[in-house]
């Protein structure tokens, strides 16, 4: 059996986003944004039986049926992966709806990415960062931004690839959190803006990098059938997947340092949706780096391998452009809900309800997930 | 001083002491399957060619070249502070696995895909002796 249709996002929620909000804890910002998923779905907080917590360490299952008074919560599981963690789980509720285990899924995340423990620093108390944390950390190599730019390097050694062609997504980017209006970054960002930030670990430079940020942000994954008798329009998943990279706990020894895990999934998600990259009207990708976009682009099939660089130029990736991709602002710009504002995102277009952001007429699109050493997911989805 | 050594150390595990007692005499040590003979790194507990977890030790040669790099400018942890920015490199050892060192001796500019480099050894202080690379003499 396939997943194809069997799932729909019926509800989305967020919080105030913002570096320094003082608007609660990492717990409570999560449930703020589940209630209001739940309410925009149209249903009870009782009615959610299935729960996939984002691996952030701040809540498990048990604090959502203590909090909701869930009276049988049938379903329960994380999908560790760092920042493919929340598209991930979209396929694991959507396993779970299709086999009839359980109707309504809740993926809920929230932290204090700014206000509590900085998210760039504390990375190796993960397990999935074990075999970096002995062999890579007493080295000097701390933090995603070191661990990642020997990717970029090698990238723009091979292909050309330029510091401006990066900085063409941290600028678009931009634009598009500040027609989304709830977002920690809202000053307008040019390329020269981004050429004159500091350097962090080269080749990215600060505007390369995501923000730390407070808030929250979930979704409701149902199953189809009990999805057309709810609140909003439906937004059926077509296709989900996850992938592994070789060597998926260090990139050093990866053979091809450049392949992610996005490389695997990406073809199942398209052979379950029956739809190919041409046929792709939005895209939110995550954006950790902007060079995990570009990267992203390519495995996807948005262009070949090494084009990536000139696919982002000249706006592609704006409203109205040849893409237009991460219409909220994403981790850059917007939030760091490692990718779920990215679903959220998706949904309010394919919906139609994206704003001043709205890409015309788009009821087709995908969103990615990245995460750790580059585990990756996907999930297509249109309206209907 | 040992309250002057500020950077992370690594905490090692049974399976992989030997890693760090080899850098210690001066040799970079890489696992080798007992059974099929494939060469493993970093150290783990079992093969993935035939899954056994018969191995032993051999030391690496000390040459590689450049496989990429990246110029660490901002400190993610203050025990790096006073030496940045300092260069990383992802290094092919000569063996067919990859290595990561600092690099000593050659300007970021200097950098290519495929530069010849060679292995050496550093102990800052009380510290652990840590790989560190070289360019590689002119032949």
């Amino acid at each position: 059996m396939s997943l194809f249709e069997k799932a729909a996002i019926t509800g989305i929620g967020e919080t105030a986003h913002g570096r320094g909000l003082q608007q609660g804890s990492a717990l409570s910002l999560q449930m703020q944004a589940s209630l209001a998923a739940i309410a925009d779905a149209g249903l009870s907080p009782r009615d959610i039986d299935g729960v996939i917590p984002v691996a952030t360490g701040v809540a498990v299952a048990e604090d959502f049926i203590t909090n909701f008074g869930i009276p049988d919560l049938r379903f329960s599981a994380t999908t560790p992966m760092g920042g493919a963690s929340c598209v991930a789980a979209i396929q694991a509720a959507a396993a779970a709806v299709a086999t009839g285990i359980c109707r309504h899924v809740l993926l809920p995340i929230g932290r204090t990415g700014y206000s509590g423990t900085r998210i760039g620093a504390r990375v190796h108390e993960m397990p999935q960062f074990r075999t970096i944390g002995e062999f890579e950390l007493p080295l000097g190599n701390v933090a995603p931004a070191q661990i990642y730019a020997p990717m970029a390097r090698r990238h723009m050694e091979l292909y050309g690839t330029t510091s401006r062609q990066l900085a063409e997504i941290a600028v678009t980017t931009r634009q598009h959190a500040i027609l989304n209006g709830n977002a920690a970054m809202t000053k307008p960002l040019s390329i020269e803006d981004h050429q004159n930030s500091r350097m962090i670990a080269d080749p990215f430079r600060l505007f390369d990098c995501s923000l730390e940020s407070d808030g929250g942000a979930a979704v409701v994954v149902s199953s189809a059938e009990a999805a057309r008798d709810l609140r909003q329009p439906r937004v059926l998943v077509m296709g989900a997947a996850e992938g592994h990279p070789d060597s998926p706990s260090v990139i050093t020894q990866r053979p091809d340092i450049l392949r992610i895990g996005l490389a695997k999934a990406a073809p199942r998600a398209f052979a379950m949706a029956g739809v190919t990259p041409s046929d792709i009207q939005v895209a939110e990708i995550y954006d950790c780096f902007t060079y995990v976009v570009l990267r992203q682009l390519e495995e996807i099939g948005f262009c070949k391998p090494g084009e990536g660089g000139a696919f982002v130029e000249g706006g592609a990736l704006g409203i109205g452009g040849r893409l237009p991709v991460n219409t909220h602002g994403g981790l850059l710009s917007q939030a760091h809900l490692a990718g779920m504002n990215h679903i959220v995102e998706l949904v309010r277009q394919l919906r139609g309800q994206g704003g001043a952001a709205q890409v015309e007429g788009a009821t087709l699109g995908l969103v990615t997930g990245y995460g750790d050493m580059g585990d990756g997911s996907i999930a297509i989805m249109r309206r209907g | 001083m040992s309250d002057s050594f500020t950077k992370p150390v690594p905490h090692p595990m049974p399976d992989t002491q030997p890693f760090w007692d080899g850098l210690a005499r001066g040799e970079y040590l890489i696992q080798r399957c007992k059974e099929c003979g494939k060469l493993r790194h970093y150290p783990r507990p079992v093969c993935d060619g035939c899954w056994s977890m018969a191995h032993e030790w051999v030391a690496a040669s000390g040459s590689g070249t450049v496989h990429s790099w990246t110029v660490c400018h901002h400190p993610f942890h203050m025990g790096f502070k006073a030496q940045s920015p300092y260069i990383l490199l992802t290094v092919d050892l000569a063996e067919g696995v990859r290595a990561q060192g600092q690099l000593r001796g050659l300007p970021a500019e200097a950098l290519r895909l495929g530069l010849p480099v060679a292995l050496g050894y550093e102990r800052e202080g009380e510290g652990p002796v840590l790989p560190i690379f070289r360019p590689a003499e002119e032949t």
